[in-house]
């Protein structure tokens, strides 16, 4: 069994598959990661993350009409009916709209005790009336949300907190499982996704509201899945190949798994377009950021957690069975 | 090789089986329903009201079928949707308003073999279902302020009572009793007095010179007890409130430290649920009018309690309200000394001064406690342009709950007794607390999603499951031939499994938890591509075909764990810290990894092993 192939004192194939170098390319992998880093941060700097309702705190109300209608229009008659400030944009179709009314309304509803007659009245009726009036078709209400600015600020906090939580907890599994460089790969590869998920939401100013948080959190997911498979092929080549840079067995290890990361991830990416193009308006933003996690994640997983190994120096001897360490102990005298 | 022994591949069957019947359920669409329940859950509901609304509903023309009479409701189904809200008007009109509470409901067409196994559909979040979500949020600082502010006219009585002088106490930053004194002496008594008086305060010593302080102030977890029982105060209120809205499955919970969260699925009409929910003071204290008492001064009213209302019909009250429920902060059953049930009743400050003004002069009269219901009865009212609204009319019926005789001056605090029994005063303190919010309450959320919008998520929620599962299908198919269709097999078997155990729990399903339910089916098939895979590098290092399905299932097994612990990990994470859609996604994401093992290893390990498993195989289709 022809199990190596060497040219020019590199691998080029073993056990019967190519191998790319993937790592020959490393510096210039890690050199795009941090500009698109540094390029995230800007945007999160300069932009900030155009917080959705979910967080921000507001009104907005959606309403569908049987006749397309002018935007211009129907911001008029809301100005007219006293909503000053209230800003209408298409939501979807032509036929449906998104109207946000200014703060004012939202405090009113909000912090007037419920026994008040002001807070007991239903915003999105007094909306769908004023539009009824003004419009030849029937106008239909679809969704009201009212959230008051304490419940944003405390989800802001929560969604932060349950990140960071998320992180430390995978670290903490990953240093247990495998040993701390990987872990601190893994967490770097991830932190590297998270930041260029929020970099691109903030660059393209779209809603993050709480389904895109939970989307962020679920990339989380899905990159440590794609890290931890590679991981684990790494270390075992680690174990298994005998004459062998540290350099070419992650060579080896990331062209075993490739097909496999490309795979899942194109299976992801198909299903993402599912929601994307038929899941409705209210999961766009939430199958986006899965799309661009998905991508980004898969380019980690190659590039950012093994450049990450390489450049801690993992060698052999951080891996071997840890079972040798507590035996050696229990020689000790 | 690659066999299976039986066990395992009934074990599999049986779990499969076991699937396709408890996600069976969802396959039956529910019937659009009227249902008819009593005001009160004491009340008995049988044929002969189910023959009424039936009457009903044949003279207006509306198609129904199937009524049913369970326990405490009376159940009819309808031909469509549209026909709903006019069947409840129609029913509501020819049963009467005040009796009966009609609501619109949704009846389970699952089949009675399927629900004596306890199988049932899974439950539609808010934005599947349509209806209104609210947040509360309860003003839990306001019950302490009150509380505080009761305890300053105490401590002012007891102070006086033991001769200890004080220049002034206040309450101070809403939370904290300050007492002043001239000269230590004074300063010790007090001490002395309050420790012994009030043993729940934490009481420090402060100042020096003729301004010596005491301070004191309600330990942390008095506090919290306080909030709680604010919070669980309220929740009880929202709960009866809700009833009478006589909506078929809302949901009155608690959320974290002093919130609430309402919900009220079908319900469009936000302003009318809100009224309902806000209101208050549905308690008057009177006394009860003197023989001599004008006419025009007194008011008769009739016992809510059917046993006292045969036996004394009603009595006659003053028309002067000395105070409403809004001042009751507690109703408790407790016992007297000989062991006699009682209901302790709690004032705030305000409400302790009126009750002692009232009462002070009048021992020996008798006071009596009015219970208010509200009862919303739908108007026909036509406006200027002829269009026919219709709006909902308010009338209140009061009734007594309580006529005691009083035995002296009444403050903050008193006590109801000469009552028959522990039950019925249970459920004297429980109108008596039904009556009040503890504290105020908020709107901070309010959401309201439109039956339409409902139905158009239900819509897009299932079409994408559909295409994305239909592509993966047959992008597997083509990748991994012969496993493919084992993997898509697996993947087939995972989404009945994650229905059947998200039915089997009870969970809501959400349009994120659609969601879910997609990303799931995506990445449900990474262990299948992470086996196959395996197996091909074997092929390729030249393996025999059966060897290396074995080395392939067994090298890839523990990375398959790994990888979906973590992301379990995070799932639960996600879950434990988010809310609302947060929570629904994150519920199908980690049932989803937990079935999806399962089906991903043993199904697909079970599936190969009958194709190719003990035979003689040259190449695998893979």
């Amino acid at each position: 069994m022809s199990e190596t192939k060497v040219e020019d004192g590199k691998i080029t194939e073993y056990m019967g598959k190519r191998v790319f170098s993937f790592m020959r390319w490393r510096k210039l992998a890690a050199a795009l990661s941090i500009l698109a880093i540094v390029a995230s941060i800007a945007a999160l700097a300069m932009n900030g993350l155009k917080f959705g309702l979910d967080f921000t705190g507001g009104t907005q109300v959606e309403v569908g009409y049987e006749i397309a209608p002018q935007i211009e229009e129907v911001r008029g008659q809301l100005v007219d009916a006293g909503y000053e400030g209230a800003t209408v944009v298409r939501f979807g179709s032509d036929n449906e709209l998104l109207i946000k009314l200014p703060p004012e309304v939202t405090e009113k509803q909000t912090q007037t005790s419920a026994r008040d007659e002001d807070a007991t009245q239903s915003i999105g009726d007094k909306v769908v009336t004023v539009l009824r009036q003004n419009s030849d078709g029937d106008v239909d209400l679809r969704r009201v949300e009212v959230v008051g600015p304490q419940i944003g600020e405390e989800l802001r906090d929560d969604g932060g907190l349950g990140m960071l939580f998320a992180l430390a907890v995978v670290m903490g599994y990953v240093a247990l499982r495998f040993q701390y460089k990987f872990s601190i790969g893994a967490v770097a590869a991830l932190i590297h996704d998270v930041i260029l998920v929020l970099g691109f939401f903030a660059l393209l100013q779209l809603d993050f509201d709480l389904t895109v948080l939970a989307a962020v959190l679920a990339v989380i997911g899905y990159s440590l899945n794609d890290t931890i498979v590679v991981a684990d092929r790494i270390r075992e080549n680690f174990r298994k190949v005998r004459k062998a840079e540290s350099e070419e067995i992650i060579d080896i290890s990331l062209s075993q798994t490739l097909g496999r990361t490309l795979m899942t991830s194109l299976t992801t990416l198909l299903v993402l377009f599912a929601l994307q193009f038929f899941g409705g308006e209210l999961i766009h933003n939430f199958s986006l950021a899965l799309v661009v996690g998905v991508l980004v994640g898969t380019y980690s997983s190659i590039y950012v957690s093994a450049n990450i190994l390489m450049a801690l120096g993992i060698t052999k001897e951080d891996l071997m069975p840890p079972v040798k360490e507590g035996a050696e102990l229990e020689e000790m005298p | 090789m690659n066999r299976y022994p039986i066990w395992k591949y009934l074990l599999i069957l049986i779990v499969v089986a076991l699937g396709f019947l408890y996600a069976a359920p969802n396959l039956y669409k529910p019937d659009p329903a009227v249902q008819i329940s009593g005001q009160s859950s004491a009340m008995e509901i049988g044929e002969s009201v189910l023959e009424e609304a039936q009457e009903a509903l044949d003279e207006a023309g509306i198609e129904y079928f199937g009524g049913e009479v369970g326990e405490k409701a009376v159940l009819l189904r309808l031909d469509s949707v549209e026909d709903q809200l006019p069947a409840k008007r129609v029913i509501q009109e020819s049963l009467g308003h005040s009796d009966y509470v009609v609501a619109l409901n949704l009846a389970s067409t699952t089949p009675e073999w399927l629900a004596d196994l306890g199988a049932s559909p899974m439950k539609l979040g808010l934005d599947l279902a349509g209806g209104v979500h609210f947040l509360m949020e309860v003003d839990t600082a306001t019950i302490v302020r009150t509380n505080m502010e009761g305890y300053v006219q105490d401590v002012k009585a007891k102070l006086r009572a033991a001769d200890a002088r004080y220049r002034s106490v206040q309450l101070e930053d809403d939370r904290e009793i300050v007492a002043r004194f001239r000269t230590g002496e004074l300063r010790n008594k007090a001490v002395s007095t309050m420790r012994k008086e009030f043993p729940e305060l934490q009481i420090t010593e402060a100042g020096r010179g003729d301004n010596l302080e005491v301070r004191a102030t309600l330990s942390e977890q008095e506090v919290k007890q306080l909030e709680d029982y604010a919070v669980t105060q309220n929740l009880t209120t929202l709960r009866n409130r809700v009833n009478e809205l006589g909506v078929a499955e809302p949901i009155v919970q608690r959320q974290g430290r002093n919130r609430i969260v309402v919900e009220l699925p079908g319900v469009q009409d936000t302003a009318e649920a809100k009224r309902i929910i806000g209101k208050t003071a549905n308690l008057e204290y009177r006394m009860e009018a003197r023989p001599d008492t004008l006419v025009t001064n007194k008011e008769y009213f009739e016992y809510r309690n059917e046993q006292q209302r045969q036996a004394y019909g009603g009595a006659w009250l003053e028309r002067k309200v000395i105070i409403k429920g809004d001042r009751v902060t507690n109703a408790r059953v407790g016992y007297d000394e000989s062991g006699l049930p009682q209901v302790n009743i709690t004032l705030d400050a305000r409400g302790g001064e009126l009750m002692h003004r009232a009462t002070w002069k009048n021992v020996g009269r008798r006071m009596g406690t009015l219970f208010i219901e509200s009862r919303f009865e739908p108007e026909t009212v036509v406006d200027d342009q002829g269009n026919e609204t219709v709006v909902q009319k308010r009338t209140d019926v009061k009734k007594i709950i309580s006529l005691a005789t009083v035995q002296s001056a009444l403050g903050r605090q008193f006590r109801i007794t000469g009552l028959d029994s522990a039950a019925e005063a249970q459920e004297l303190a429980l109108l008596l607390r039904a009556g009040a919010l503890a504290a105020p309450m908020y709107f901070v959320e309010e959401r309201v999603i439109g039956p339409s919008l409902g139905a158009d998520n239900i819509q897009v929620g299932v079409k994408s499951v559909q295409i994305g599962l239909l592509a993966v299908l047959v992008f597997m198919l083509l990748f991994y031939r012969v496993f493919g269709l084992a993997a898509n097999i697996a993947l087939a078997v995972n989404l009945v499994l994650l229905v059947a155990v998200m039915s089997i729990l009870g969970a809501t399903l959400t349009l994120p938890g659609i969601a879910g339910i997609v990303l799931t089916v995506g990445m449900a098939v990474d262990a299948n591509v992470l086996i196959f895979s395996r197996i091909r590098e074997e092929l390729r290092n030249g393996m025999p075909p059966q060897t290396a399905i074995s080395a392939g299932f067994d090298n890839a097994y523990s990375t398959i764990v790994d990888a979906n612990i973590t992301t379990l990990i995070v799932a639960v994470i996600l879950y434990a810290i988010g809310s609302g859609p947060v929570q629904g996604f994150a519920v199908t994401l980690s049932i989803g990894i937990l079935t999806s093992m399962f089906s991903a290893i043993m199904g697909t390990r079970a599936l190969i092993n009958l194709f190719y498993g003990g035979r003689r195989v040259q190449k695998l289709w893979i």
